[in-house]
């Protein structure tokens, strides 16, 4: 079907039908350009009156290729296609490709000083995206201010972002043995400035939105769903643990030293939009508190293994030592080879349990790259939950389910 | 334009008062398509603030907006959609390329990336970046206003 193809809408309405009769609705196609599905989402949603009867997403609007791509670029490479799937959190994406491949090369000595950064800076984009989701999940319901306050909160930690990877969005910091940059003079300082001020300005948007009656009247009791069916529909994320499941991969398989922090599984038990809402705020104060325990152990120390095999020696080497020459020069233009294998890794992104399934041929490119993004999955539960409810719901519930495009089309 | 001392009334010509008036109120289009569109979500937030230069109007409807916003990058798929919605704006209508993957492709030279927006869409300002900074997208808006000012499409009266 092509996207202008209009042939679905015919015999959709049957004048002949009687209200309450199964042939009484009709379809209304939500999207794919539409400021509330967050994206190129497109619904098809079936109508009795105005409360839907089914609801269907159309996905692909966005489809990147980037598993493809990634196969055609070396290992090192694949980090900024990877970084560009979830863009509400790059830096969660190329961790989870980073430790895959390390995974694959048997690395396990990463300096605890890139382990600490890698662990602070996936945290500072969980703030981020949750801020993002925040701020137009509000507005789609009509708190306009949110918006403001959200970006502006976003907008201090991208400042961080651009100081130290020079790159507000796509970072591509993290790297295959470590980070490409240590962090620059003053960064601490930064740091130390937003974990100071966070707290107050969090507290700010909870009391505006917590108890707002506007808020709670959209948002509770709308899209349910209980701790089984979230399971059963492969729901990860603030989405499971909204409905009560204690599931966060951080606890439950954790990685980059995610077992040395003290820091708690938010959950709720109603499983409704409301409890997906909360779920997040608290989540973002718990990223907070990881956020200030790696500032306070902030170890000194390199950021990269010690492997001219893997990473190109330092510039001032490069100037003086032939063989460090030869190294770079190997490393830019035929990259490493990957030993023969397959490896399933997860990471917690802000969306939920972001997998990937890493196969090498040996080669010195990905022989494939396969994703689990959780917004895909968590996104199909909208069949599930929008029947029943109003059209004005379908907005609030695909808000609550925070999909981003670029992560489910690929 | 000019302004009489004693009479409270302006002169001008019809042409400078149109282009003033397309130049000062740039209605975008809500469109997002990736990573882009939340850098321009951004020029809408408190620190980029385009309500300065009247531009932070975002319309949902392609019916009540001047300007299309190409924001990242274009699917196979999503390219007829996106010609749908230029030809449902009316005219005068601009259009920013916001991007690499909107102007050229970017990174994406594969199979399902359009390699570049200006094969269906007559493209006014092409801002690069992966993303561009919100800074990069206004710089993008003066030089439309700038465009516009100058001629450009904004002469659609003598164009009938």
């Amino acid at each position: 079907m092509s996207a202008t193809d209009l042939s679905i809408f015919e015999n959709e309405r049957d004048l002949t039908a009687q209200p309450g009769d199964e042939r009484d609705t009709l379809v209304l196609s939500m999207g794919p350009q539409h400021p509330s599905t967050h994206g190129v989402l497109r619904v098809m949603l079936r109508l009795d009156g105005e409360t839907v009867v089914t609801a269907d997403p159309e996905i692909g609007f966005l489809h990147t290729g980037i598993e493809k791509q990634a196969e055609n670029l070396f290992w090192q490479q694949a980090v900024t296609v990877v970084d560009r799937a979830d863009y509400l959190a790059p830096l969660s994406n190329s961790l989870c490709y980073v430790l895959a491949a390390e995974k694959l090369l048997g690395i396990q000595n990463i300096p605890p000083r890139a382990q600490v950064l890698r662990v602070m800076f996936a945290e500072l984009t969980r703030i981020a995206s949750h801020l993002v989701q925040l701020g137009t999940h509000a507005m789609d319901l009509g708190a306009q201010s949110i918006f403001m306050y959200a970006f502006e909160m976003r907008e201090r930690i991208l400042e961080i972002m651009e100081f130290v990877t020079g790159a507000r969005m796509h970072q591509s910091w993290f790297r295959i043995g470590g980070l490409a940059i240590d962090v620059p003079k003053g960064f601490l300082d930064k740091m130390d400035d937003f974990i100071g001020r966070f707290p107050e300005r969090l507290s700010d948007i909870r009391a505006i939105l917590e108890k707002n009656i506007i808020i709670m009247d959209r948002l509770i009791g709308v899209g349910k769903m209980t701790a089984h069916e979230a399971v059963e529909w492969g729901m990860t994320g603030p989405i499971l643990r909204a409905s009560g499941v204690a599931y966060d991969v951080r606890k439950a398989f954790p990685y980059s030293g995610y077992e040395t922090y003290d820091f708690d599984i938010c959950t709720r038990t109603s499983g409704d939009s409301y409890a997906r809402f909360v779920v997040r705020l608290d989540e973002m104060y718990e990223a907070w508190r990881i956020i200030k325990q790696a500032r306070e152990k902030f170890p000194d120390g390199p950021v990269t293994i010690d492997d001219r095999k893997i990473l190109p020696p330092p510039k001032t080497e490069i100037q003086h030592s032939m063989e460090a020459l030869i190294h770079h020069f190997k490393l830019v233009s035929s990259g490493f080879n990957v030993p023969e294998g397959h490896i399933y890794q997860a990471v917690e992104s802000p969306r939920g349990e972001l997998g990937m399934y890493v196969t090498s041929a040996g080669g010195n490119k990905p022989w494939r790259v396969r994703w689990r993004p959780p917004s895909f999955y968590n996104l199909q539960a909208l069949r599930k939950l929008a029947p029943g409810n109003l059209v004005a719901d379908v907005v609030a519930i695909i808000g609550s389910l925070d999909p981003v495009f670029g992560e489910v089309d690929r | 334009m000019e302004m009489s001392p004693q009479q409270p009334f302006i002169t001008t010509k019809l042409d400078e008062f149109t282009k003033w008036a397309q130049t000062s109120a740039i209605w975008p289009m809500t469109m997002g398509l990736a990573c882009c569109a939340i850098e321009m979500m951004s020029i809408v937030s408190p620190r980029y603030d385009t309500s300065r230069f009247g531009a932070e109007v975002f319309r949902s409807s392609p019916r009540q907006s001047d300007l299309m916003i190409v924001s990242g990058r274009v699917a196979n798929k999503m390219a007829p959609i996106l010609r749908q919605l230029y030809d449902q704006m009316p005219d005068p209508k601009w259009v920013i390329s916001m991007g690499a993957c909107a102007s050229s492709g970017g990174i994406f030279d594969n199979y399902a990336v359009l390699p570049g927006v200006d094969s269906i869409l007559p493209v006014d300002v092409y801002v690069p970046g992966c993303p561009p900074s919100p800074d990069a997208l206004i710089y993008a808006l003066m030089q439309l206003r700038r465009e516009i000012a100058a001629g450009g499409k904004a002469n659609v009266l003598a164009r009938g």
